[in-house]
């Protein structure tokens, strides 16, 4: 098997497995510089799958083709609502961020169960019929050894999480909402002398973080599991939130360890298809990310990168 | 209002509150809420059967409870428990199958191995929050994926021929008991819940009466204090993890020696542990709190089962409940603010 063989395998899977931990990262992102923990995301991912498998089911005879990209959005919206519970709790009525994300991932779960059991009468969905297929980039395609790697049997989404990346980036770090995003999670305080919202910015932020966390969940369910269960999402949000740890806060930094985990993932996954990695127990490939997320944190990472006033609400008026 | 009747009075109202949304969401799912919440009664006070499951099913989360609570007192926020859980789970059963022994042995050894190998899964987070100033959620939840995976893998190469199940513990490790089964019309009550009852007493021994769980509260209270009252807070956060580590592996051994008396390979994860967060939280973090939530919990969790056969209620939605109350625990801001309007009218 040569190198582009195997690269051919390897990088389209790892794109694949990468999408959701972008879009969720990035997701977490927001809100984390904001100023809010969102150990959540791993319940907001659950109700963006969730919502878009219902929506796949039912539409997918009257949207066609287009079923899986609307579901996308339907994700998003359902996300956005539901990381208002979480906005309320920590900004409002000042819950402790990490609590308030436990209690955001047992919420979902249990209601998008309960839910599955009240719509279909029993524990999972049907698979979608409509999922995001393989598909090849036009033109890019035909580029020799480069098309075939990166832009043959690769999956669209993946394509719009990167360029979502970049758009985070931007908004980040090159506008005055930016700006004020990140002023009101170092020092909610300055910002608000400033006369910045910092309650108004942190609704939005932690709203946002809802959105792209339910395309995230969406992605995966449409994309690599194709059906919602009480496993569906099993730890993605979590390694979403190492992989914004591990990305430094930072929205590319955020992408680039997504897309390393993904490719750990995909590893454990296509693994036995390629030589060498074949012969490591699967065990390994499979605990790599987790092992390798300390080690990071331990070794690689300063500990002053974390926006500085993350975890605490901001109460107007104490010093 | 007192101080101490408020913090009585705030987890009872969340569970209330709790309730009252799932009352809701019946209501508007077309089901009656009381029938919902009488089936669910029913399903745990309703004949001995529920009430020993009850018990049974509390005594995983007293221990849990208690691993949660111990390291909340300390400062420190163990979401590992579940994954300490599993490794537990794992070593008493892997000494209950591989060991041959006298059952006075044989099964304190079993004990003891849970609770080693969930001091060790504490021991790491600990460490590294120690020496690297690593926080600890972060690497509490990667290390409930690692023992997920170790353990699956441990099951099914070690443990068992390929197979998704380990071999019965041998009935010198097992915490079963006839006895007890035949008192509660064969529940699988077992004797777990005297192991758990034991923690609670220490737990409250080693925080409440002993020098060093002075130091560790006063940890948990102000690091910088502690540390120029000259007390060593890097051995006190690591100390702190392995106890309740020790304690969430011991939940491990309830399950592997009396409940299932096997492991088996896991998809997920239990939610023993997750609950566990639940648990300490509505109950105070004290240990005498820990053992209320976790009957509540216990009984949620058995009553729920009975919902769908006789109201038609999906068992889920308990979940829902117990995810409220969390909710509403953490947010008790409001309720405080509420219990102090009050006692402001009062005046």
């Amino acid at each position: 098997m040569s190198i582009i063989d195997i690269l051919m395998i390897i990088v389209p899977s790892t794109l694949l497995w990468a999408t959701p931990l972008i879009f969720t990262a990035l997701g977490g992102a927001f809100s984390e510089r904001s100023g809010v923990v969102n150990i959540g995301l791993e319940g907001l991912m659950v109700i963006g799958a969730f919502s878009a498998i219902v929506f796949n089911l039912s539409a997918a005879s009257t949207l066609g083709a287009a079923t899986p990209w609307v579901a996308l959005l339907v994700a998003m919206i359902a996300g956005g609502i539901f990381a208002i519970l979480h906005a309320i709790a920590t900004i409002s009525f000042r819950a402790d961020q990490v609590v308030s994300g436990v209690a955001i991932n047992l919420l979902a779960i249990g209601l998008c169960l309960y839910l599955v059991k009240l719509i279909y009468g029993k524990g999972q969905t049907d698979m979608i019929q409509k999922s995001f297929g393989k598909w090849n980039v036009p033109v890019l395609s035909d580029i020799p050894v480069i098309g075939d790697i990166f832009f043959r049997n690769t999956y669209a989404p993946a394509f719009l999480a990167i360029a979502v990346a970049i758009l985070v980036y931007v908004i980040m770090y090159k506008t005055p909402f930016g700006l004020r995003l990140r002023s009101v999670g170092e020092h909610p305080m300055a910002a608000d002398t400033m006369g910045i919202n910092v309650t108004k910015m942190r609704y939005i932020a932690v709203v946002i973080s809802g959105m792209l966390a339910g395309v995230g969940g969406a992605v995966y369910a449409q994309a690599i599991s194709s059906d919602f269960g009480h496993a569906t999402i099993n730890g993605q949000g979590f390694m979403a939130l190492a992989a914004l740890i591990f990305g430094k806060w930072h929205p590319l930094g955020a992408m680039g360890a997504a897309l390393f985990f993904g490719l750990a993932q995909s590893l454990s996954f296509v693994g036995k298809n390629i030589p060498l990695i074949a012969d490591v127990p699967n065990v390994i490939l499979l605990i790599a990310p987790y092992v390798l997320t300390i080690i990071a944190l331990a070794g690689f990472i300063g500990k002053a990168d974390a926006p500085k006033a993350l975890g605490t609400p901001y109460i107007k008026g104490k010093r | 209002m007192s101080n101490r009747l408020k913090s009585i009075l705030t987890p009872l109202i969340a569970v209330l509150l709790g309730m009252v949304v799932g009352a809701i969401i019946m209501l508007i799912s077309g089901y009656n809420p009381i029938a919902g919440f009488s089936s669910l009664f029913a399903g745990v006070f309703g004949d001995v059967y529920s009430f020993g499951e009850s018990i049974r099913q509390m005594t995983p989360y007293v221990l849990a409870g208690l691993a949660v609570a111990f390291a909340f007192r300390t400062g420190l926020f163990n979401i590992g428990v579940e994954g300490q859980l599993i490794v537990g789970w794992l070593a008493a059963v892997w000494v209950g199958v591989a060991i041959d022994a006298p059952k006075i042995i044989h099964l304190p050894l079993a004990v003891i191995a849970a609770g080693l190998a969930g001091a060790l899964w504490g021991f790491i987070p600990g460490i590294l929050k120690a020496k690297f100033r690593v926080h600890e959620v972060i690497v509490t939840i990667m290390m409930n994926y690692i023992a997920l995976h170790v353990a699956n893998a441990i099951i099914r190469t070690v443990l068992s021929e390929k197979s998704d199940k380990t071999d019965k513990i041998a009935e010198s490790a097992s915490l079963a008991s006839p006895f007890l089964a035949q008192l509660t019309d064969y529940s699988r009550l077992h004797w777990g819940f005297v192991i758990s009852i034991i923690c609670v007493v220490v737990m409250w021994f080693i925080l409440e009466k002993t020098t060093l769980g002075y130091e560790l509260r006063s940890v948990g209270f102000n690091q910088h204090a502690s540390q120029y009252a000259g007390m060593n807070v890097n051995r006190n956060i690591v100390l702190s993890m392995v106890i309740s580590g020790a304690f969430a592996g011991l939940a491990g051994a309830m399950e592997g020696l009396g409940t299932f008396q096997y492991a088996n390979i896991k998809a997920g994860f239990t939610g023993v542990g997750f609950d566990g967060i639940a648990v300490a939280l509505l109950g105070g973090n004290t240990a005498i709190g820990v053992v209320l939530a976790a009957f509540l919990f216990g009984a949620l969790k058995v009553g729920a089962l009975n919902m769908p056969l006789q109201s038609g209620v999906p068992n889920e939605l308990v979940e829902i409940i117990i995810a409220l109350i969390i909710f509403f625990v953490a947010a008790s801001y409001v309720i405080r603010l509420f219990l102090d309007r009050l006692s402001r009218k009062e005046d």
